[in-house]
């Protein structure tokens, strides 16, 4: 594993459990950063398959985010919606290594909603 | 890295004896020489050098030796007369300092010069020592051998106490065995969660009441700052928001590194770990590695059980019978005694992962298991882990549980036993005695007695005979006992809460008083909640009847909040923000019109229009310009508008006998009074006042939660008015004389509000609900309620009237409005 294809996004510390950070890509759509409170970590792109409400801003249960807007469903793991609503946000590959998390480069830089 | 063919094409062309060097003499070091040795006890020449000059023991067992129950003598694995029947060399108490591999050799601390024909590195891991100012002072220990065991018992011989930095396995295992020797132990742990890698929130939260029940102090989210010292000794450990606890000793057990130096320092391809292939060979095909310093397949391993099958798999290919390691399953089981925590697999959920969660809170009981694909994937724990080594069994193998699922969480003996058992027929083979619901010792008789005497849904049983109204962990029982009794007659009762709780919101409401339910895990645990941690419905709602329920007592959790309740803002369409100060009772002046107009230009925002609620909202403000919009707000003496919040909004008034020639009373000066009153507090939804100077009702006060239309005579209150999908006029609830009448049953009717109401309704289909004779009893029926009311709703905003912006301001939650930091992809590409 090439340590050049992940980007170092900061330290697992800053995120509390259950909620989410932004991550603001330049030319590219900002990515929300999730860690749940049992500390798995996921990364999606920060828009609803629905209306592209903010998923950053939900609230998180289990690994799935309630979106603020109209309260989609949305699976951290997947970024598919959940129950009888459809649509699916892409996902950004992560890892965490050692208290520090990343982020896969190529994903992060060619990320945009569909 | 094909090392094994390597190697025994070697092996054929020497005809000698090859000469094995094994640095560290820990499990996994003489586990693997064991295994070797099995195998082909005529192989190798071995030399074992160990750092610590003993020799080789049982690590794992420390924490028994700390606590007392068992001394040094009873964990040695293989004392001296091991080695020398294998004829081991054992170097102990000399450390490797260096592998020349140019001339496969190592150099020991001492000097000596030991060459190799095969090494095995079995360093294992090191402690992590946070880099806090004091980490040097003498008394900070760490838990990793035997001499920190002698450093912590040396202590504990002088008493006082003790500050276990790590709320992990090895960190709750050392406070344990302090406690257990006299020590007065405080338990100081980053996350929220005790043990947060191994156990969920739930099963954390029990963890963490049983060890606080046994006199330990159990900090969580607390965050060490700096270890404070006296003469060159610890003294106290500082955390970073400002609490000190003190210590005579200070036990670091925040995790562990791989222990790398030396195979990094001679060039082998580390990572986090030493990298090695499926035959434990590193980089180099003379060098293996295992244990806790290898990375194997990406994967680092802390615990003991994968040590035993990578020792296996090294013996086989260093004896030319390569079978290969595949990476292991891990389960934890915390070494603690009468606590009974057992964690398997992969819990965190998932994709197509089903949980099955059962509580017991009658016995401290807590069990989860997630199945995938009709396979067991994770199981957690607490209270009762009997089953711990089936389920593992059930992972590890990867067995279709399909035939059993229904009864898998019950165990193995009920799953095995009567897996295809029709679980009703299961229920009525109970004996008539037979205990359903033990919190109110209600029999089986009892029940079905009740359900024959005219019960026919869950909710009359549990009105009228108890079962099942306490804890909820015998609904699933009395359920089959209606459907046994009446079968397709039984009928549904009123709405659950959500899908995570077979309770209703009146039910979660009364439990949680008289059960004295404090936190939200607390309440999901004794209301056996189905899911681990609720839904986007449940959590807001139990925030707010545990705010409600303890005020001044419950921590708001902010991570159960919508949105704009936990960034004081109003989100919009496009992400933006809008923000509404408050105008009190509609009034302003030119000092706070001109922040208003500044803030609109300093952060362009697109739009700034009047309200419905006689204030003035800004559109499109950017969450992380939030707290720089409110200080300029805040400057000239506005504070948040609570334009967001299931809370109240706003007072809107005419101008009344000021100013109008109609009106009768000041209509804008009890509105002020009112707002400066009930501002700032949390409802079940939003809630709405205004106040009319005169029956014309300019402010519209009869389509509002509590309106007030002034007359001659005095004041008319309504209730329950709604302008909103359903517009609802109020119903008069009496007429009072004095302003100070109206503000009690103002405070006293939105009190009952707040105690009464499910969570997310309005007053008015709260009141159409309950009845409006209802509403009026609770107030008026005995004369002191309005009084009582009053007080518990003044008590209540003693501790909410503070200006949530003015605290964002000052630093509170600064990550909520940050970024966690941005990506410029031009650097990415040059990077």
């Amino acid at each position: 594993m090439m340590i050049g294809d992940w980007l170092d996004i900061g330290s697992v510390d800053q995120i509390t459990p259950g909620t989410a950070r932004t991550l603001p890509v330049v030319g590219a759509d900002e990515i929300a950063v999730f860690r749940t409170q049992k500390n798995e970590f996921y990364a999606l792109v920060n828009k609803c398959p629905h209306k592209q409400g903010p998923l950053s801003q939900g609230i998180v249960h289990d690994n799935v985010v309630t979106c603020p807007l109209h309260n989609w469903n949305i699976s951290l793991k997947t970024g598919e919606a959940l129950g009888e609503d459809k649509g699916c946000v892409p996902i950004i590959p992560m890892k965490v290594d050692a208290g520090r998390m990343y982020l896969l480069r190529s994903a992060v830089v060619g990320s945009r909603a569909a | 890295m094909n090392a094994p063919a390597t190697l025994m094409d070697k092996d054929r062309t020497a005809p000698a004896k090859e000469r094995l060097v094994v640095i560290g003499n820990g499990m996994a070091g003489c586990r693997a020489v064991e295994e070797v040795i099995a195998r082909d006890p005529a192989r190798f020449d071995v030399t074992i050098f160990g750092a610590e000059p003993r020799v080789n023991y049982n690590r794992i067992m420390l924490s028994p030796v700390l606590a007392g129950e068992k001394t040094f003598e009873d964990i040695v694995i293989n004392g001296e007369d091991w080695y020398a029947e294998n004829g081991i060399t054992l170097v102990s108490g000399d450390p490797v300092v260096a592998i020349d591999r140019a001339t496969q050799t190592v150099v020991a601390k001492s000097g000596r010069v030991e060459p190799y024909d095969r090494l095995l590195i079995a360093t294992g891991s090191d402690p992590f020592i946070i880099p806090v100012p004091g980490k040097d002072l003498a008394g900070v220990v760490t838990f990793r051998d035997l001499d920190d065991v002698d450093r912590m018992l040396t202590a504990a011989e002088k008493g006082g106490s003790a500050v276990v930095i790590g709320g992990g396995l090895l960190g709750l295992e050392a406070a344990h065995g302090l406690s257990l020797r006299g020590m007065k132990v405080t338990v100081v742990h980053l996350m929220p969660t005790l043990m947060e890698r191994q156990l969920d929130e739930a099963a954390g939260y029990l963890l963490k009441t049983e060890l606080e029940r046994r006199g330990q102090t159990i900090v969580t989210g607390g965050d060490t700052a700096e270890i404070l010292g006296k003469d060159g000794r610890v003294s106290a450990v500082k955390l970073k928001d400002g609490r000190e606890f003190a210590a005579d000793i200070v036990v670091m057990a925040v995790g562990i590194r791989p222990g790398t130096s030396l195979a990094k320092a001679a060039g082998l391809e580390v990572e986090r770990g030493i990298i090695v292939d499926d035959h434990m060979v590193t980089s180099d095909p003379a060098i293996m590695a295992v244990g806790e310093c290898v990375q194997h397949r990406g994967a680092c391993y802390g615990l003991v059980a994968p040590l035993w099958d990578m020792c296996r798999a090294l013996a086989d290919a260093a004896c030319e019978n390569p079978s290969g390691y595949e990476g292991s399953v891990t389960s934890t089981k915390l070494k603690v005694s009468g606590i009974d925590l057992f964690s398997a697999g992969d819990f965190s959920g998932g994709d197509g992962a089903e949980d099955i969660v059962m509580r017991d809170a009658s016995r401290g009981v807590y069990k989860r298991v997630l199945v995938k694909d009709n396979k067991l994937v994770g199981a957690v724990l607490y209270g009762d882990t009997a089953d711990g080594n089936w389920y593992f069994d059930l992972l590890k193998k990867g067995e279709d549980i399909s035939d059993i699922r229904e009864a898998l969480i019950f165990g193995q003996a009920f799953a095995s036993g009567g897996a295809r058992l029709d679980p009703n027929a299961a229920v009525a083979a109970l004996s008539d005695d037979a205990e359903i619901c033990g919190c109110n010792g209600v029999s089986k008789a009892k029940v079905v007695e009740t359900i024959n005497a005219g019960a026919c849904s869950l909710d009359a049983v549990r009105s009228t005979c108890k079962a099942s109204a306490s804890c909820g962990s015998c609904t699933g029982l009395v359920e089959r006992l209606l459907a046994l009794t009446l079968g397709s007659e039984v009928q549904s009762g009123p709405k659950t809460m959500c899908k995570c709780t077979s309770f209703s919101h009146e039910d979660v409401r009364r439990l949680i008083l008289e059960k004295s339910l404090r936190s939200i895990p607390q309440a999901m645990q004794e209301l056996h909640w189905t899911t681990p941690d609720g839904c986007s419905s449940c959590r807001p709602a139990l925030n707010y009847y545990l705010l409600c329920a303890w005020p001044g007592e419950y921590e708001d959790d902010q991570k159960s909040r919508f949105v704009n309740e936990r960034l004081h803002a109003n989100i919009q369409k496009d992400g933006t923000y809008s923000v509404v100060p408050r105008m009190w009772g509609g009034l302003t002046n030119p000092r706070e019109l001109r922040a208003i107009a500044d803030v609109v230009e300093k952060y362009n925002a697109p739009m700034v229009k009047v309200t419905g609620g006689q204030r003035l909202d800004i559109f499109g403000i950017r969450k992380e310009d939030l707290p720089a919009v409110w200080a300029d707000l805040n400057a000239a003496g506005m504070v948040s508008g609570h334009a967001y919040g299931k809370s109240l909004r706003t007072v809107k008034t005419c101008v009344g006998s000021e100013w109008c020639r109609f009106g009768t009373q000041d209509s804008t000066g009890l509105g002020v009074k009112l707002e400066r009153m009930t501002w700032g507090s949390w409802m079940p939804h939003k809630f709405k006042i205004a106040v009319s100077g005169c029956p014309r009702n300019c402010a519209e006060a009869t389509i509002k939660d509590f309106g007030v239309v002034c007359v001659d005579s005095g004041y008319e209150l309504h209730v329950g008015g709604n302008g909103g999908i359903k517009v609802r006029a109020t119903d008069l609830l009496c007429k009072v004389t004095t302003e100070a009448e109206a503000m009690d049953i103002c405070a006293a009717f939105i009190q009952l509000y707040r105690e009464q109401a499910h969570y997310l309704e309005r007053t008015a289909p709260w009141i159409e609900r309950v009845g409006l004779d209802q509403v009026k009893a609770g107030l008026f029926e005995d004369p002191e309620s309005v009084k009582r009311l009053a007080a518990r709703f003044r008590y209540s905003q003693t501790f909410c009237q503070t200006d949530p912006w003015a605290e964002r301001v000052a630093g509170k939650d600064a990550d909520l409005h940050q970024h966690l930091a941005e990506v410029r992809p031009i650097e990415v590409e040059s990077a």
